[in-house]
């Protein structure tokens, strides 16, 4: 998002999330009934993980991609019309 | 056991939902008390709401009947394979939007002080005329949205209290839909009139809690009852193996397109109003984070007893799959308290989502027609909330009205809704990133979206054609998902309209595009 910010983890971080979307199609398990650890089947286990590899990837991309002058762009005005409004 | 009960049942399951009914209502004079009387507080909440309670409203308003009742009905029918169609790629689209387009729109928001989705687009491409448009399709499309949570929780209701009233004239000795519908837009109506959105958002964080902890007692309880988890999946093995895979049920294009769905949060108007309650930018970052596990925790359980629920032959009454969760708890649980308990936090998520989706049509009926229409200065705060509310009763009725009515399959009419708002994804995603977006654009992608949306729903729902219809129940077009040809005509449509009219005045662009992040 800011451009002082696109390190290459930046972009790793957006090629993560790329190949995720990829990897949720899960083709390889579409007729694989094994229940693992005896209860859950292998295509809502993996199902699962990837939930948690998600959060894992916006943990990084809060790190790594972060727009740093959000904040200090959405106060701009509302100071400016204060100054204005004290001068 | 089971048959005595069904002889006799216990009243039990109603008092412990009135006692959760009525600390609801006390949660709601006591948020009152933090209620500062302005109509920025009733609506955004003051713009003061902190990481947590930021997570568990946002969490609590996407998870309504849909998720719960929903999903387990659904899982009954197809499987496993409904958690990969919504909560993990849900996971992965959901929280993407938030990083994306929910901490703009925030900033966005924040710095001019906006309330509602509308007054953005509106100030965003300079025309009344696109906002005139986009309330109707909003408000048109949040109706079923609502319809989801009353029909759950009236469908739940009825499962665990058949038999209850022998003597009515009650459809089973069953509690009917309309009264559980009353009863709960009643009870939400009580504590966001008294606190608006902030009221809102700590009776989300409760029922949140409540819905997360019951539902996790429901799992232990319910695996408990079928002799542990690993007996009651290999029950379902051996009864229903097609249900522990997804060959049968969906082909890979129907599950990819299936993605496209998640992407309506970005058009929720009930979420936007949630993101602007937000404190700062960084308060997005729990939500964010967490909201992908919060999806698992509550959807795996789900899952899971809807297969168990196929496994072990439950019929539910004319083959209404809204029941099937709340049949597992009523013939399972054997405790009248817990199956009241359990209820109370299906009850809780779908409420939770009630009473977001309540304020905001008061909202955006209030800032985005009266006080657009008629002038700010023509009524005073007051007035403004009276406004408001007296728009949510009137929606309230016409919702509960419909679900005296209609008895569709939850996660089908939820599937429609959230294709909607879909399909309007590629609006707001070019408002925020796409200068080159015009208002012509934005109007003939909400018109063409709109038409086409109309026709396929009247080819699913009102005549319905059985050669579209795959094994899943899902009615597909080129084997794809509706909502992958509406949001494709949608955003063709939005380009290609826009390239060929004026583009917007520099001075716009230079309003609402950061130069350090844009």
């Amino acid at each position: 998002m800011s451009t002082r910010q696109r390190t290459g983890m930046f972009w790793v971080v957006w090629g993560i999330v790329l190949l995720l979307a990829i990897l949720h199609q899960d083709f390889w398990n579409w007729d694989n009934k094994t229940l693992v650890f005896g209860f859950m089947p292998v295509g809502l286990m993996y199902h699962a993980v990837f939930s948690l590899v998600c959060a894992g990837t916006w943990a990084l991309a809060i790190k790594f991609c972060w727009p740093t002058h959000i904040e200090e762009w959405a106060d701009e005005f509302e100071n400016a019309s204060d100054d204005e409004a004290t001068s | 056991m089971i048959l005595a009960q069904a002889a006799s049942p216990s009243l039990v399951p109603l008092y412990v939902i009135g006692v959760y009914l009525v600390l609801l209502l006390l949660l709601g004079v006591i948020s009152s008390r933090f209620y500062r009387g302005t109509s920025a507080d009733y609506f955004v909440a003051s713009r003061s709401i902190g990481p947590f309670l930021l997570l568990m409203s946002v969490f609590g308003t996407t998870m309504t009947g849909f998720a719960l009742v929903g999903s387990t009905g659904k899982a009954f029918g197809d499987g496993i394979g409904t958690y990969g169609l919504m909560a993990s790629s849900s996971g992965l689209i959901h929280s993407l939007i938030f990083f994306l387009i929910g901490i703009k729109l925030w900033a966005i928001g924040k710095r001019y002080n906006y309330v509602t989705q509308i007054e953005y687009f509106r100030a965003r491409f300079e025309s009344n005329s696109l906002g005139y448009l986009l309330f109707p399709l909003l408000v048109g499309l949040v109706i079923p949205y609502l319809l989801v949570g009353l029909l759950g929780a009236g469908a739940t209701v009825k499962a665990i209290t058949i038999g209850m009233f022998p003597d009515s004239s009650f459809h089973l000795g069953a509690i009917p839909i309309w009264i559980t519908s009353t009863t709960i837009c009643s009870v939400v109506l009580f504590y966001i009139f008294f606190g608006g959105l902030r009221s809102a958002a700590w009776a989300n964080a409760f029922q949140t809690i409540i819905f997360m902890i019951t539902g996790v007692i429901a799992f232990y309880l319910i695996s408990r009852a079928l002799n542990g988890v690993v007996a009651a999946s290999e029950q379902t093995l051996a009864k229903a193996p097609e249900h522990l895979s997804r060959e049968h049920h969906f082909s890979q294009l129907h599950f990819m397109t299936y993605m496209l769905v998640p992407l309506s949060v970005g058009m929720f108007p009930h979420l936007f109003q949630h993101w602007l309650t937000a404190k700062s930018a960084k308060t997005f970052r729990l939500t964010i984070i967490a909201h992908p596990i919060f999806i698992m925790i509550v959807w795996v359980p789900c899952i899971l007893i809807g297969i168990w629920a196929m496994g072990k032959g439950i019929e539910p009454p004319n083959g209404n799959v809204n029941a099937v969760l709340g049949m597992m708890v009523k013939s399972l649980l054997q405790s009248p308290f817990m199956t009241g308990l359990l209820t109370a936090g299906i009850l809780a998520a779908i409420m939770s989502s009630l009473d977001s989706q309540f304020v905001c049509l008061g909202t955006m009926f209030t800032n985005d027609i009266v006080v657009h229409a008629t002038g700010r200065e023509r009524f005073t705060d007051k007035q403004i909330v009276t406004i408001g509310r007296g728009f949510i009763v009137f929606i309230v009725v016409i919702t509960c009205i419909l679900s005296i009515y209609t008895s569709p399959k939850i996660f089908k009419l939820g599937i429609w809704c959230f294709s909607g708002f879909a399909s309007m994804f590629p609006v707001v995603f070019a408002a925020v990133y796409w200068k080159r977006t015009t208002k012509y654009g934005c109007m003939a992608s909400l018109i063409a979206m709109s038409t086409t949306w109309l026709v396929l729903f009247y080819q699913d729902v009102i005549n319905p054609s059985q050669a579209r219809i795959d094994a899943g129940g899902d009615f597909l077009v080129l084997g794809m998902m509706p909502v992958a040809i509406i949001f494709s005509v949608a955003a063709v449509t939005l380009v290609v309209v826009s390239l060929l009219t004026t583009p917007p005045p520099a001075s716009t662009i230079e309003k609402f595009f950061d130069p350090k992040n844009d």
